[in-house]
């Protein structure tokens, strides 16, 4: 679903000519638009933050599994149901194209995992909070995913081509989930007053942890790319019926943008840190489930080796 | 007992099994033991819940023939209590481990493909053209699920024994599978449903084999539970059913 | 303790449009009949194909960075493989 804070790294810190020939090449390559490809040269500093980033993206996917993955028993229709299993079973696909892509450079799976699971690795903050009425499920969908593909777009021209392909493929299949979970709000507004508090309910939690989304305001870009979602947002909600939970929100005739409220800092760095209201049990849960997994792999590991020597015996 | 209420119980025998499994898996969404199997496991409830909507439409269909209206799909899921679900036993059984998910798969999917292929020749076609939809995905559960069978019992020592004790403790739910009753048997004469006796024997043979493969022992055990198909269930049902519900009978009438 | 992880596959597949295998990506898989199982539950949940291939990614042959020049640049000097290097008159139509 989702990367926060991503960029590649490839930014240009040295002039050309201070460049040794490699790297002279690598970042020409970058700047011609040229994907650089797992095994071409590329600087120590921009394989690790690709690795970092990637793998920061693909536990994201995974994680944010959960906090929908919490409603498909409850989903409150057949279809929805389907639907719902259908978009974060997508979310396991996404998971899987990164992780694959941080593997090109030399890492294995099984220890990015490992990383995450020791709290060394971090995943999008905002699936640390819970899910707790229907509505989250609209809500996440309209807001977080909404949210997401504006983060992502821009990374399916990454300079990395497996990162580039699997956020190809990612963008494209993540096409349908922001409007099923904003289809889910048009329904529950327009249904009984229960469904319709229930909504506004769901908008007063996430709104603001969607804002995070885009990051500290210390670079310009986030700061762009969050005006932008705010001023798609707000008619999107005021269609629904629904308000804002920013008594600040107003639009600004003058800059030809929604001003909004200061964002809570203080938040997001407490969530990051772990302080969250899901924190624990996220990892709690990924954890449990990888570790009641380990001897269904490894089942299959030693029938496959069992298989390999009784074939090489045979021949 | 018309024609049409024989089928409309029927048909929901049919929906509530693949509709009970799917939510099952559902329950694994987020949790398998490696991601590539999540994947795989939500394909086959996806798959599951997709059937389970065709014979709940076709249900309401066949309601309306008899009652003043048919249901729709949500009022025969959401709004029915366990003693109304006419599931196999089998299909509610928990999760577990994941020994005893794939030994639940396995013993529901051989026997869910060797019925539809019955009833792709049923001289209901509504019943028929369902059927073919969804033996064409059930041959591809059956050979995933046959798969991991092998793959646990002729694993390691350990997914040996996980799935054997799955093998055996899921044993007293297949009888079920083959035990026609007042309904299954008039509308088996009638080329509607499928003589399900007939069905024993090579499920027999289908899980035999591949359990010979597994290296694991086909359970001999002759006493078996009934009464899913009569709405009398394993306490699992009752809180399967409590988490799947809640939502639309706490706000009875409203649209999703 | 755990063994190692179950080996990576390379995941080729053929769409509908009668295209050659196209590489779409990779997977984990503990053996061969798994990994193709795998690659229909992961790469066509979309309807994307009729045909896969799996190929262990430690089974594949690479052409290395340092090979471009040698392997691929002679390719451009022999511009006349392509159709392009015979103009032809605009009168001729259909060639």
């Amino acid at each position: 679903m989702y990367a926060q804070m991503v960029d590649t790294g490839a930014n240009k810190l040295r002039a050309l000519e201070d460049m040794g020939p490699e790297e002279r090449a690598f970042q020409e390559r970058v700047d011609a638009d040229v994907k650089i490809e797992p095994k071409d040269w590329m600087p120590e500093a921009y394989r690790k933050t690709l690795i970092r980033q990637i793998s920061q993206h693909a536990h994201s996917e995974i994680v944010g599994m959960l906090p929908e993955g919490n409603w498909i028993t409850r989903a409150p229709s057949l279809k929805r149901k389907a639907i719902l299993m259908a978009k974060v079973q997508d979310e396991a696909g996404h998971g899987l194209y990164l992780y694959a892509a941080a593997e090109t450079l030399g890492v294995s799976r099984d220890q990015l995992v490992a990383d995450l699971h020791a709290g060394k690795a971090k995943y999008s903050s905002i699936f640390n909070y819970p899910t707790l009425t229907w509505a989250d499920i609209g809500a996440i969908g309209w807001l977080v995913d909404g949210a997401a593909i504006m983060n992502q777009i821009p990374l399916c021209r990454c300079s990395f081509g497996p990162y580039s392909r699997a956020m190809i493929r990612v963008c494209k299949e993540e096409s349908f989930h922001q409007r099923q979970g904003f289809d889910i709000m048009m329904t529950l507004c327009r249904g009984s007053a229960e469904q319709k508090a229930m909504a506004q309910d769901a908008l007063n939690r996430w709104w603001w942890p969607s804002l995070m989304m885009f990051g500290p305001p210390d670079a310009v870009s986030n700061d762009e790319l969050r005006q932008r979602f705010v001023d798609q947002t707000v008619p999107q909600a005021d269609y629904l019926g629904i308000t804002m939970p920013d008594p600040e929100l107003k639009w600004n005739a003058e800059r030809g943008h929604y001003d909004f409220g200061p964002i809570d800092w203080d938040e997001l760095y407490n969530v990051v840190k772990g302080n969250g209201p899901c924190n624990r049990d996220r990892l709690q849960t990924r954890v449990k489930a990888w570790e009641e997994g380990a001897w269904v792999r490894e089942a299959a590991l030693a029938y496959a080796e069992k298989r390999a020597a009784r074939a090489q015996k045979a021949a | 007992m018309t024609e049409d209420r024989r089928v409309f119980d029927y048909l929901l025998r049919l929906a509530d099994s693949d509709l009970v499994l799917a939510q099952r898996l559902g329950e694994w969404v987020g949790h398998g033991p490696v991601l590539e199997e999540d994947i795989a496991l939500t394909n086959v409830g996806l798959d599951l819940l997709g059937q389970a909507r065709l014979w709940f439409a076709y249900a309401g269909e066949v309601e309306a023939r008899f009652a003043e209206a048919g249901r729709s799909e949500d009022a025969l899921a959401f709004l029915r209590d366990s003693g109304e679900f006419r599931n196999l036993l089998l299909v509610e059984q928990p999760n577990g481990n994941y020994a005893d998910t794939m030994a639940r798969q396995f013993y529901f999917d051989v026997w869910h493909q060797l019925l539809l292929v019955k009833l792709a020749h049923s001289r209901d076609p509504r019943i028929a053209e369902i059927a073919v939809k969804a033996e064409k995905e059930v041959v591809y559960h059956a050979e995933r699920s046959a798969d991991w069978i092998i793959r646990l019992g002729d694993g390691t020592d350990e997914s040996h024994a996980r799935i054997q004790a799955a093998i055996d403790d899921l044993w007293m739910y297949t009888g079920e599978m083959f035990d026609p009753d007042e309904i299954d048997t008039p509308l088996a004469e009638e080329g509607i449903g499928c003589d399900l006796r007939a069905l024993e024997p090579a499920w027999r043979e289908a899980v035999g084999s591949v359990l010979d493969e597994a290296t694991l022992t086909l359970p001999g055990g002759t006493w078996m539970q009934r009464g899913g198909k009569k709405g009398v269930h394993t306490e699992h049902l009752g809180h399967m059913l409590a988490t799947m519900q809640w939502l639309p009978r706490t706000y009875r009438g409203a649209e999703w | 303790m755990e063994r190692s992880e179950w080996p990576l596959w390379e995941i080729f597949i053929r769409s509908q449009h009668g295209l050659a295998h196209k590489h779409v990506g990779s997977l984990h898989a503990p053996d061969p009949e798994m990994a193709i199982k795998n690659a229909r539950d992961v790469y066509t949940r979309r309807n994307e194909g009729v045909s896969i291939w799996a190929v262990r990614s430690a089974d594949v042959t690479a052409t290395a960075p340092g090979e471009k020049g040698p392997l691929f640049e002679p390719a451009n000097s022999k511009i006349y493989r392509h159709p392009t290097f015979f103009p032809m008159p605009d009168e001729v139509k259909h060639i």
